[in-house]
């Protein structure tokens, strides 16, 4: 097998145990889309404040449902020894890496796609360019889960991971919160060339992270 | 077991405080006061160089991650070098944080602003602040090490996204003065001396503290393997209570005896 057949084994086992045991339809995306309501009741729905910090709220929304997904991927291994058979498996760790961080990576712009419509139902939001928005949202979910995937197999085995993780994580991942959410508030106003910049950083930031995983993905699955 | 030699870290040590004196006399008494900020401008003479110690502190720590990954490079020193400079760099981060915080008060006229520097500066606390609590989780020592190690350079290469990406987002900051091309610094000649005066001292403090903070790290290494010694022995010899829990025990989840087991 190669790398690409070994990263789709490793993406579909993960994706096929979240469509039979339902976690991420029934917990993860709602909490995401509850998170709205809950903005909405902290901020003032009819000054139009919401529609202006939309896409902040969305990407906080988008992150914190990410320390879920990551903890969750990570359970799944925990549990029935999982972790011994990952490594017993003979794949390459760089593609259990790549496979592990695309599944989180695609529930999450399942997520985004999600909350993104709900901003323009119940926030008022008008997306002026799209191209942008899903080519932010792309690099940015792609970046959130290659450090989740990381930072989970780090604290796999340990028995603080669940308070420990989202510790780690989101200083980490501020950049990504930065940039996804000037390069969102850049396609709503209609001013795609100011969320270019934003969209480079994200990308940056995405293939420096998948570079690491697949380097320390091995050595860390090892203790995990 | 120690990084320096006892003699040379007692001299150190003195040096250091020798110099830390000449820095607050020169720092309070010896420059003139600004023109523009009057005295607040003086915690610039401990506010910079905690700064640079902070910098200097993680560069460190990562430079210890890597030679401590490198499989050639490997050893105990390095975790242990990691270690003790990350918890100074956290230590001098928020040094940097609460004089610049007191600096700003009087002089912008507010405790906190979100400027470039200032944000980029609490995001390099907390990044490191997790790697601390990383440390903190116990584990046999490879183990952590090799955590720790990956986790160090992890945030040590989200530094400069940080930054750049901050930078973008918001610029109030007072430009860097000293290194300023086109300013070609017309500071007073003392306050110049003060400021690099400042960045010595504060250089000889961060490698004596680092000094002390590793032999520290060591003993308490030390300590732990002798009380789990102790406790085995006494173990042995059957006279003993149960046994304390010793922190190696709580490394990992307990394994699973069986597929039905309750979780």
């Amino acid at each position: 097998m190669n790398i690409w057949e070994e990263l789709s084994l490793v993406a579909r086992k993960d994706l096929r145990i979240e469509v039979r045991s339902r976690v991420t339809v029934q917990q993860i995306l709602p909490f995401g889309l509850v998170m709205l309501l809950v903005f909405a009741f902290a901020l003032d729905p009819d000054r139009g404040i919401l529609r202006r910090v939309a896409p902040g709220l969305l990407w906080v929304a988008v992150l914190l449902a990410a320390l879920l997904a990551v903890s969750r991927a990570f359970s799944v291994e925990t549990e029935n020894g999982g972790n011994d058979g990952l490594r017993l498996s003979g794949l390459d760790p760089a593609a259990i890496f790549l496979g592990k961080a695309a599944a989180i990576a695609l529930e999450l712009a399942v997520l985004v796609v999600l909350l993104g419509t709900g901003c323009v139902l119940l926030f008022d939001v008008q997306v002026k360019s799209f191209g942008v928005l899903a080519l932010a949202s792309l690099a940015a979910t792609v970046g959130v889960a290659s450090v989740g995937t990381l930072y989970g197999v780090l604290a796999a085995g340990l028995r603080v991971r669940e308070t420990l993780v989202p510790v780690l994580m989101l200083p980490v991942v501020a950049p990504v919160l930065l940039g996804a959410t000037r390069a969102w508030e850049a396609a709503i106003d209609g001013t795609p060339s100011d969320a270019w910049p934003w969209i480079g950083l994200l990308s940056v930031f995405a293939v420096l992270y998948v570079g690491i995983g697949m380097l320390a993905f091995g050595p860390l699955l090892e203790e995990a | 077991m120690t990084l320096f030699a006892p003699a040379v870290s007692r001299v150190l040590g003195w040096a250091t405080l020798a110099s830390l004196v000449v820095l607050a006399m020169f720092g309070l008494w010896g420059a003139p006061p600004d023109r523009v900020q009057s005295d607040a401008q003086r915690l610039m003479y401990l506010h910079v160089p905690a700064a640079w110690i902070a910098y200097l502190a993680f560069g460190v720590t990562a430079l210890g991650s890597a030679l401590w990954l490198w499989p050639r490079t490997r050893a105990e020193v390095w975790d242990r070098l990691a270690a003790a400079s990350a918890e100074l760099g956290v230590l001098f981060t928020g040094l940097t944080l609460v004089l610049g915080s007191l600096w700003g008060r009087p002089v912008w006229g507010v405790w906190w602003a979100w400027d470039a520097r200032l944000v980029t500066t609490a995001v390099l606390f907390f990044l490191y602040l997790g790697y601390l609590a990383l440390r903190r989780v116990p584990g046999a020592p490879d183990a952590r090490a090799k955590r720790c190690a990956i986790a160090a350079l992890i945030a040590f290469v989200d530094v400069p996204i940080v930054h750049f990406s901050v930078t973008w987002w918001r610029t109030l900051h007072q430009q860097a003065t000293i290194f300023d091309p086109e300013l070609k610094a017309h500071i007073h000649g003392v306050m110049a001396f003060t400021l690099w005066w400042g960045v010595f001292a504060f250089t000889l403090l961060f490698i004596w503290l680092l000094g002390q903070r590793y032999r520290l790290e060591a003993l308490e290494e030390t300590r732990q393997d002798r009380e789990l010694e102790q406790a085995i022995a006494e173990r042995v010899r059957g006279r003993a209570a149960p046994l304390p829990q010793a922190p190696e025990a709580e490394e990992r989840e307990p394994a699973p005896s069986g597929a039905g087991a309750p979780r």
